[in-house]
């Protein structure tokens, strides 16, 4: 019984200690997690000398919020809402194509079901790059070079074989009998799909819509290939372009950072759960 | 008996026709901006060619030669091979271990668990820029942190030289990528059934040997989805690279991507430039299926 009694307070001893290391290391963790912002944010609020002579651990003296005047006067809001609108564009067309093709391939019998779903599904290995220089001439071709439009061919199919893996493994949990019923009643296969299907599949639409929203809010390679002049630029293409007329103010391109990634921050915060989960859903990539 | 056949198949033509109607859209654009520029890139492979001018000279598997032969492309393949090893021995490790930390402390280290997401919601341009000047010699962190801790002034160089460049590329991709493996375990152990967690409890586990002998072992599958999503990951990473080093100092950081990107962008050879991604896309395909295999047979065992 004693024995018994020495082993409890062994054990909760052991644990305690653990729970402090656990801690430590876990303070420790935020702090290489943290200090880039708290450079970032500190640096922004400096004049562009002072950044030198200051030092990252000094409190920005005087607090300046010139460098913020100077880049929403130069257009930065022009390059957030090409974003914004790229990727409402994007995002629509893409969700609404993606579960176009995934109810025939999860409702339905046919002859090569199969092989299309599995070919759909194959691609999600294709990296971007490998496609780049033939989109590159296709655009071209088109007219469409320096043009928003050139991104939504792109974007929208580099994010369907993730998003119709996705929801046709979601599709399939929807239950048969409510399809039967209707057809019963003679809707026909696309009356099915709009009244019933996609409002029943809302919660995997919105799930995607997240995940794919992030990734083409940054998306990088295709635009800086496709896009040239600073009128048609999208956000990830800014802060190259502000570079490029401030290359030696820090400051400045520090706070472009800050406001472009601002709004991620404020929908993390928001939408945590939801964002987390988004972000999983991709995790079946690769 | 025949009315009722024929019925049969014109349903079996209407499911047909509103398959074909449904998935026309999805598959015309898969064609159009994924298979086809695939086989393009083989094809323009072929071909020296600037991208611009009409006219393209065919000269078969030249290109290709030159390919097995350029040290700079297996350089950069090098890059991306220590890249990956770096990525998958230090980002799901600590990313395990967060998510343990957040999994056994439950809802009260909520606050820890946002912090450590913050880095993850950063673009790698963005990230790349931040760092370029976060790890400057004049009044980067590391250099404020040494004339702060020996009190003159220290300028660290870990963004000028080789080999350090490519290291302080593999440790701001920890910071950045870290956050998305803590995530996808979390997920992990949330999806363990709570039966399992009751059961053991029951048997008289504390939380730690619950841990260790029940749940960290469950995780078996997701971790090697990790390994295989860090692996692909690392061997076709450009935005952090394209902004931050650009591939130097003297291609210390070039990776097959950039390199591509260099050649087919700003030299304006793209037929050898084709060449590279095709060849990254066959290096990419054969280390993915090589890693499947021997992740498989580990299993069986």
């Amino acid at each position: 019984m004693e024995q018994k009694e020495v082993d409890y307070r062994k054990e909760k001893m052991k644990s305690r200690i653990a729970w402090v290391v656990a801690f430590i290391l876990a303070l420790m963790w935020s702090v290489v997690a943290l200090l880039p912002f708290f450079f970032m944010v500190m640096n922004s609020f400096r004049k562009q000398f002072d950044m030198l002579s200051q030092g990252v651990f000094h409190l920005p003296d005087p607090w300046n919020f010139q460098n913020y005047v100077e880049i929403v006067s130069k257009g930065f809001f022009g390059y957030f809402l090409r974003s914004v609108i790229v990727v409402a564009v994007c995002l629509v067309l893409m969700l609404i194509i993606a579960s176009f093709a995934a109810y025939p391939l999860s409702r339905m019998q046919f002859k090569g079901r199969g092989l299309i779903y599995a070919g759909i599904v194959a691609m999600m290995s294709i990296p971007m790059h490998v496609t780049l220089i033939p989109i590159f001439k296709m655009t071209t071709d088109m007219g469409l070079y320096d043009t928003l439009q050139a991104l939504i061919g792109p974007y929208v199919t580099f994010a369907l074989p993730m998003a119709v893996f996705i929801l046709t493994a979601f599709m399939m949990t929807i239950p048969r009998e409510i399809e039967e019923s209707a057809e019963i009643d003679g809707c026909n296969k696309f009356r099915i799909f709009f009244s019933m299907i996609l409002p029943l599949s809302k919660s995997g639409l919105s799930t995607l819509a997240i995940y794919n929203g992030v990734s083409m809010w940054n998306e990088f390679a295709f635009a800086n290939t496709l896009i040239q002049s600073a009128a048609n630029k999208t956000l990830p293409l800014a802060l190259g372009q502000f570079k490029g007329e401030h290359s030696l103010d820090i400051p400045i391109i520090l706070s472009v950072l800050v406001l472009s990634v601002l709004p991620m921050i404020i929908l993390f915060i928001i939408f945590q759960d939801k964002l987390v989960k988004g972000m999983m859903a991709g995790s079946v990539k690769g | 008996m025949t009315n009722k056949s024929s019925l049969a198949k014109r349903r079996e033509k209407n499911t047909m026709i509103a398959a074909v109607v449904f998935l026309f859209p999805a598959v015309f654009l898969i064609i159009v901006y994924m298979l086809y520029p695939v086989i393009d890139t083989f094809v323009i492979s072929g071909y020296s060619w600037n991208g611009i001018s009409a006219d393209r000279t065919f000269i078969g598997l030249k290109n290709w030669i030159t390919l097995i032969r350029d040290p700079s492309f297996w350089a950069a393949f090098g890059h991306n091979v220590v890249v990956m090893i770096f990525s998958i021995l230090i980002q799901i490790p600590i990313g395990m271990l967060l998510a343990t930390f957040l999994d056994a402390g439950g809802k009260k280290f909520n606050i820890f668990k946002i912090l450590w997401f913050l880095p993850y919601l950063m673009s790698s341009v963005a990230i790349g820029f931040l760092f370029t000047y976060a790890l400057a010699t004049n009044g980067g962190i590391f250099s404020s942190l040494a004339t702060l801790i020996s009190g003159h002034k220290v300028s660290v160089d870990l963004l000028g030289k080789n080999p350090q460049a490519l290291f302080a590329v593999i440790g701001v991709m920890a910071w950045q990528f870290t956050p998305f493996y803590m995530v996808y375990f979390i997920a992990g152990y949330g999806n363990i059934d709570t039966s399992v967690y009751e059961a053991a409890v029951i048997d008289g586990a504390t939380r730690g040997q619950y841990l260790r002998h029940i749940a960290i072992p469950l995780l078996g599958p997701i971790f090697k989805t990790a390994c295989t999503m860090s692996l692909i990951g690392s061997l076709k990473y450009f935005d952090l690279i394209w902004s931050m080093t650009g591939g130097g100092p003297a291609g210390g950081t070039e990776l097959m991507a950039t390199y591509m990107y260099k050649l087919s962008f700003q030299q304006f050879n793209m037929g050898y430039g084709s060449c590279v991604a095709a060849g990254m896309f066959i290096l990419i395909t054969l280390i993915a299926l090589v890693f499947q295999k021997i992740f498989v047979v580990k299993e069986d065992y």
